[in-house]
């Protein structure tokens, strides 16, 4: 049924550390190939060679510019999939049932055999975490490598997300929140994770990182009052030219 | 939002199917015999042809029948009961008066009410949405029910009915639009909130994360079209509302009245478009556009 649980045994899901994430987009290539090989539909492409490429993708890198008051602009990788929220707004519009969040963990799933592919649920995600497949007409949506993280066929360090297995400057993190012990409620408590779009009341069990502010090096050169400045204005021919030139 | 042909010709025509019907059931006509056989065939034609084109957009429109299941939750579950209620009630009111020239008036009550339900819970599925301010309010649901009802008043030739609801309908219209106009800036959600990166500096969208387009951009963020929208609205206004006024004022000419049906149908048309094509979805800020 799409009525949500009232609560979930476990909150599994990731934090996501804008600080450190360089924008490789290596999860991203990560999640389409494991989301590709392994449970449910394949993740299409579409004129994958051609003139205008698209593609089902369920983890995305945006990079933004910000500019802060003072100072120069700074560029962060954002990397967005889905938050498995708490009170998921695409699983209650969900109307075959297809869509649903588990109680023993929190994931929120879509059976594809029930799917109609009306869209309604990427309709309702503020995220745009739910790309309808192109070539099989049903609704894709991150796992959470559902089938990696319970997986014993796998060794046990591959049992958790594609993407954060591959992450190779360490910016994702998996783990369960309603454990405060774990590595990723630590991580949220002490650097302030935040939520993505609060007002909308989703409740995301994701947290996101914020860039730390720069740190400053202090200018020490005990050299530079002993050297002579250069010469700004110019001279002889120079100088007339720049005149000259100045006059037309 | 991507105004999708089928979503634009399942609520107009069901809007004014279901609309036919509530006026039916109210007994405002009570026809007999053939007469009541043309109302109601109109209202069928309109409301189950509207149901139709709702499921040409599915990915799997041979699973339709499962969306009946989640009643409880579900706006667009819901509407499949209410409709398929509706058209069963309405189908034995309209069997009494065809047949027997029978009308049991209680029985035409309930298929009005259950038709006047389903297009609120057409409306429902876009006002419940949080993600798209300009449909998220009571408004919404008040526009869809009133054109519907306005529409069903003009296709019975109800002209003391249709006359103040088409007038109501073109003033909750306009006051839908000048609101809808600011919904987005006064919902809270912006580039700041999206990426809480707000306190940092002013965040401006650097690059997308492909370069090619998505489901996202082509469902959500549709731009083409939206600069016409003033003189759309205009348009929209004169064919939906002003024409149909005019005409059933001064005239009850059949003919005369046939023009301001399709007047109207093509003004709805234009609006539905108007509806889909203005709304802006919230995660088109992540792609810095709206």
């Amino acid at each position: 049924m799409t009525q949500l649980p009232t609560s979930t045994d476990r909150k599994l899901g990731l934090v996501i550390d804008l600080d450190t994430c360089v924008g490789c987009h290596a999860c991203v290539i990560s999640c389409k190939g494991w989301n590709t090989e392994n449970y449910g539909a394949p993740l299409s492409d579409q004129s994958a060679y051609g003139a205008n490429p698209s593609g089902t993708f369920l983890n995305r890198v945006h990079s933004y510019e910000v500019q802060p008051e003072e100072g120069a602009a700074q560029l962060i990788h954002f990397p967005k999939s889905c938050l498995h929220c708490e009170d998921a707004p695409c699983v209650t519009v969900c109307p075959t049932g297809a869509s649903y969040k588990r109680v023993e963990d929190g994931i929120v799933l879509v059976n594809e055999s029930d799917c109609i592919g009306c869209g309604l649920c990427a309709w309702a995600c503020p995220y745009g975490a739910r790309e309808l497949d192109a070539a099989e007409g049903v609704m894709k949506k991150c796992t959470l490598c559902v089938d990696r993280i319970y997986n014993e066929n796998l060794p046990e360090e591959d049992r958790e997300p594609a993407c954060v297995r591959t992450c190779p400057a360490g910016a994702r993190h998996f783990g369960d929140f309603a454990d405060p012990n774990s590595n990723v409620s630590k991580l949220t408590a002490e650097r302030g994770g935040m939520d993505l779009m609060p007002e909308q009341g989703t409740k995301p069990v994701n947290k996101y990182l914020l860039p730390r502010p720069k740190d400053k090096m202090e200018e020490i050169d005990i050299l530079a009052p002993l050297l002579a400045p250069i010469a700004l204005e110019p001279k002889g021919f120079m100088a007339w030219l720049d005149k000259t030139l100045e006059k037309i | 939002m991507h105004p999708a042909p089928s979503v634009i010709i399942f609520t107009s025509l069901s809007g004014l199917g279901f609309g036919l019907l509530v006026l039916l059931g109210l007994g405002l006509p009570a026809p007999t015999g053939i007469m009541a056989f043309i109302y109601f065939a109109l209202a069928y034609a309109l409301a189950v042809g509207g149901l139709m084109a709702s499921t040409f957009h599915l990915g799997h429109p041979e699973r339709a029948f499962k969306a009946f299941s989640q009643w409880k939750t579900s706006w667009l579950s819901r509407e499949a009961w209410l409709a398929v209620a509706a058209l069963i009630v309405m189908a034995l009111y309209g069997a009494g008066l065809v047949f027997y020239d029978l009308a049991l008036a209680p029985l035409g009550w309930l298929g009005a009410s259950l038709s006047l339900a389903t297009v609120y819970s057409t409306s429902m599925i876009y006002a419940q949405l949080k993600t798209i301010p300009r449909w998220n309010t009571p408004l919404t649901s008040l526009l869809f029910v009133i054109l519907s009802i306005a529409g069903g008043g003009l296709l019975a030739v109800q002209i003391p009915v249709a006359l103040p609801l088409l007038v109501g309908a073109g003033i909750v219209q306009v006051v839908y639009w000048i609101w809808g106009d600011q919904a987005f800036d006064e919902s809270g959600t912006n580039m700041a909130s999206a990426t809480r990166l707000g306190d940092q500096g002013s965040v401006r969208a650097f690059e997308p994360p492909h370069t090619g387009t998505n489901y996202l951009l082509y469902e959500f963020v549709h731009v083409v079209g939206r600069k016409h929208a003033a003189k759309l609205r205009i348009i929209s206004l004169i064919l939906m509302i002003g024409t149909p006024v005019l005409i059933l004022s001064m005239n009850e000419n059949i003919f005369l009245i046939l023009i301001a049906v399709l007047a109207h149908a093509a003004g709805l048309f234009v609006s539905r478009w108007l509806f889909f094509a203005q709304a802006e979805h919230v995660v088109g800020l992540y792609y810095g556009k709206r």
